[in-house]
């Protein structure tokens, strides 16, 4: 059985957020949570084909670090990107319909879910590779440091990735020459259907930068305002030229791997448990009501706009139309 | 009120599922999230929750079903609750969730009652060698009895029956024991041979396909299983460089009996980084096998003579066929000698060679040609290394006309080799230069028509042939 946090446990009700900043986070988590519920949807229905990861469940991580985050600061990620392409500011429209393979997504429809990028919002990728981004990320931020352009890469990957070589031949990198870059584990406790403790001699993920000289912590990744304060200070950090530093967010997926996994290593007790207990929307969602920051109205309200904010993204990606024809050999090289 | 329970979609290649299961009967009152069924699409068993309350009214399909079509209606529900009418009609998988709400809607056609048969599937019947097959084939000896089997199966087949006979041979790669290999063919070994044998790893290629390596320098014979040969390209520095040259390198001392298998070449809308054939890459390199098996005889077959072979083996599968169907000998133990191509299909207009799933449309390739008075010979290339040019060279002698068809990209390709060893070879019997088939050169799009367009079909080795034949 994975490792479970009970949610209060460790969960701070400070350091505090105001209430515009709650109200954000809130509502940006929420975006993440529909406009996923709709892929799922839109999948079900064959809209969208391939693979298609889910990132419900996670959506404080990202909304925690974009927080931190300085105008500048570049994203790179694995394939479970969708949540993190909200988080940057790409537009939900763009991106449902790169999930539907139509000519208004990010990448004209050639990329689809797994490889989505935007220059313009910092977001190097969506990659399948995993691991992939883990030295992609390194290397951007190398650039930064060549550039002394004062910004910070985020990496962010999985508690699998976190067994890939290139991991470790970034983070000796990254610390020896003390590059820009946040490295986020991800650790949502299972890569496909392998748990943590199936595939890491380490199950702490956040010690895994101890031979290289790379600070790590453990943060409840449910929790937004704990990832953002986590975010500050290991930014801070890489902004300052003191290198890398490890965060691992302990957060969980509640859909299956992709959308043909059956999840049948882990019991729906645990699922329900950490939904019940743990959900980093539900979460703000009482912090909220109870400093009186927000009615159950105020937030219907919020609920309302989101809603029409997928719906509307929805039905984008299924007008828009499909890549033309000659999409098939342009962009092979550029200038070709 | 009467609602339907479809049919969902539960992965990027399901249109059909079987019902493996039923959880209710007729009669029986349900609760939302209440799991109802359990399905089998090509890659996995999914439980299908209800979405809706009320009492099961009819089961539509009967469990054991094969090949219900996705949004089939399943069952019938009787709701009392009139007053909210949902939008949501029928099931959903539990995990994820299957077809969305808005699908369809209570008023969709009344779907005629599957017939009840067998609650069970029927056993796999067997048939005498020949039925449905093209030509008598010279390998499997007259009368023996042939059942029908999936390529998914015939390869764990394969694997368990060399297991068996050698303890040696061992299984190992990400998600093959517990969870059954993420598209299955693993299914089973772990509960017979035990987690030393079948062996479950970290996301960690380089390192388990080293580990691998050194392993058969050390004379055990491991079965190294790549998610999808994508995911090869992280330890291809090991396939290439410790698995191919050690025997070279150490003059004959260390030998490296080691297959590399794994899902090869596109699948279904995974775009680029998923979806890449490899076959002239490992092809290329002096001191490797390469296998790619289109039937399952041949899936089967060779993948038993790659364990059995001292020698590195990249085994070379198909996605798309693991689901597939074919008729196998029942004997056994059947071996399908390495370096031997296979005319499938015989002809004297012209040759078209092809190896893996572009055999299938080669065969129909084939058919369309037929009706149009030009008969193909079809060659399942079966081993890419060694290479069997001579069947090929033998072919195009009486054919005079050559098309090549391959999934990959065309430049340095499969295709390109064997057309330089026939023109080397048979260059005063060509009629016509030959011809190739292969991807368009370009990485492979997302989106539904450009990956159409990209892929190699039955279409373009039609046209192919009438090129080389002069009939357009
Ligand atoms: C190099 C490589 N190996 C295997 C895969 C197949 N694969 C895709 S996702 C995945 C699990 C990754 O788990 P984790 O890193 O924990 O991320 P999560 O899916 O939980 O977000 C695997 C094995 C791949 N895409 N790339
Ligand atoms: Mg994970």
């Amino acid at each position: 059985m994975a490792e479970t946090m009970r949610a209060d446990a460790g969960r701070s009700r400070g350091p505090k957020a105001s209430k515009d900043e709650l109200l954000g986070y809130y509502r940006q988590m929420l975006l993440i949570r529909r406009f996923e519920e709709r892929a799922g949807q839109l999948y079900g229905m064959g809209l969208i084909g391939g693979f298609c990861h889910l990132y419900i469940g996670q959506e404080a991580v990202v909304i925690g670090m974009q927080a931190a985050m300085a105008e500048g600061d570049q994203v790179i990620t694995g394939y479970r990107d969708h949540g993190h392409m909200l988080a940057c500011g790409m537009e939900a429209n763009g991106v449902m319909a790169e999930l539907t393979g139509r000519s208004g997504g990010y990448s004209r429809g050639k990329g689809g879910s797994m490889h989505m990028f935007s220059r313009e919002k910092n977001f190097f990728g969506g990659h399948g590779i995993v691991g992939a981004q883990v030295s992609l990320g390194t290397g951007i931020a190398f650039a930064n440091k060549y550039r002394k352009n004062d910004a910070v890469c985020v990496a962010y990957f999985g508690d699998g990735a976190a067994n890939q070589g290139q991991v470790y031949e970034s983070f000796n990198m990254a610390s020896l020459w003390k590059l820009p870059v946040v490295y986020i584990v991800e650790n949502n406790q299972y890569a496909m259907g392998t748990a943590v403790q199936r595939s890491s001699s380490e199950t702490h993920l956040y010690k895994r930068g101890v031979s290289f000289n790379i600070p790590g912590e453990e943060v409840d990744g449910m929790d937004v305002v704990a990832v953002r304060e986590a975010g500050r200070k290991a930014l801070a950090r890489a902004r300052k030229g003191d290198g890398p530093t490890l965060l691992e967010m302990k957060t969980y997926r509640y859909r299956g791997h992709s959308m043909s996994d059956p999840a049948k290593y882990r019991t729906r007790e645990e699922v329900d448990e950490v939904k019940a207990h743990r959900d980093p929307i539900d979460h703000v969602k009482a912090l909220l009501i109870e400093l009186g920051h927000a009615d159950e109205e105020a937030l219907k309200e919020i609920d309302r706009d989101i809603r029409a904010i997928v719906t509307a993204s929805a039905e984008f990606a299924q007008q828009s139309p499909e890549p033309d024809a000659g999409e098939l050999m342009t962009d092979i090289l550029v200038g070709a | 009120m009467s609602l339907q329970i479809l049919m969902p979609a539960l992965s990027p290649t399901m249109e059909e599922g079987n019902l493996a299961k039923w959880l209710v009967k007729e009669g029986d009152a349900i609760a939302p999230g209440q799991i109802i069924a359990e399905i089998e699409t090509d890659k996995a068993t999914m439980e299908v929750e209800a979405v809706d309350e009320g009492v099961i009214e009819a089961l539509l399909v009967p469990e054991g079903a094969q090949g219900v079509k996705v949004n089939t209606p399943i069952a019938e529900l009787r709701n009392d609750d009139t007053a909210s009418p949902s939008p949501l009609r029928g099931g959903s998988a539990a995990e994820p969730p299957g077809r969305g709400a808005d699908v369809t809607s209570a008023d969709s056609p009344p779907v005629a009652k599957t017939d009840p048969s067998p609650a069970r599937p029927p056993p796999p019947t067997p048939s005498p060698q020949g039925g449905g097959g093209l030509s008598a084939d010279p390998e499997i000896p007259a009368g023996t009895q042939m059942v029908k089997i999936t390529v998914r199966d015939a390869l764990r087949d394969a694997m368990a029956e060399e297991m068996r006979r050698d303890r040696d041979v061992f299984v190992i790669g990400e998600e093959v024991a517990q969870y059954q290999g993420a598209y299955k063919v693993t299914r089973g070994l772990l509960e017979e041979f035990g987690s030393d044998r079948v062996v479950d790893t970290p996301i960690t290629e380089h390192g388990f396909a080293g580990l691998g390596a050194g392993a058969a320098m050390a004379g055990l014979k491991p079965v190294v299983e790549f998610m999808t040969f994508n995911f090869a390209m992280q330890a291809i520095d090991h396939i290439i460089n410790s698995s191919a040259k050690t025997l070279y390198m150490s003059g004959g001392q260390i030998t490296n009996p080691i297959v590399f298998r794994g899902p090869n070449g596109a699948a279904s809308r995974v775009a680029a980084q998923h979806s890449q054939d490899y076959s002239s890459w490992y092809a290329h390199v002096p001191g490797l096998i390469v296998i790619a098996p289109y039937d399952a005889a041949d899936a089967k077959g060779l993948l038993k003579a790659a364990i059995r072979n001292p020698n590195p083996v990249v085994f070379l599968e198909h996605e798309m066929l693991y689901g597939t169907e074919f008729e196998i000998p029942d004997v056994p133990d059947w071996i399908v000698p390495i370096g031997k191509a296979k005319v499938r299909r015989v002809g004297r207009d012209v040759t078209i060679t092809a190896h893996a799933r572009m055999v299938g449309f080669a065969l129909k390739a084939a058919e369309l040609l037929a009706a149009d008075g030009i008969d193909a010979e079809v060659i399942d290339l079966r081993t890419l290394r060694p290479l069997d040019t001579a069947t090929v060279i033998e072919s195009v002698k009486k054919t005079s006309r050559l098309v090549t068809a391959e999934e990959g990209w065309g430049r340095m390709g499969v295709g390109a080799e064997i057309c330089a060893a026939v023109v080397a070879e048979a260059f005063d019997y060509l009629d016509a230069p030959p011809t190739r088939v292969h991807q368009i050169d370009s990485p492979l799009a997302y989106a539904a028509n450009l990956e159409k367009l990209a892929m190699p079909n039955e279409t373009n080795i039609v046209e192919a042939v009438k090129a080389v034949c002069y009939r357009r």
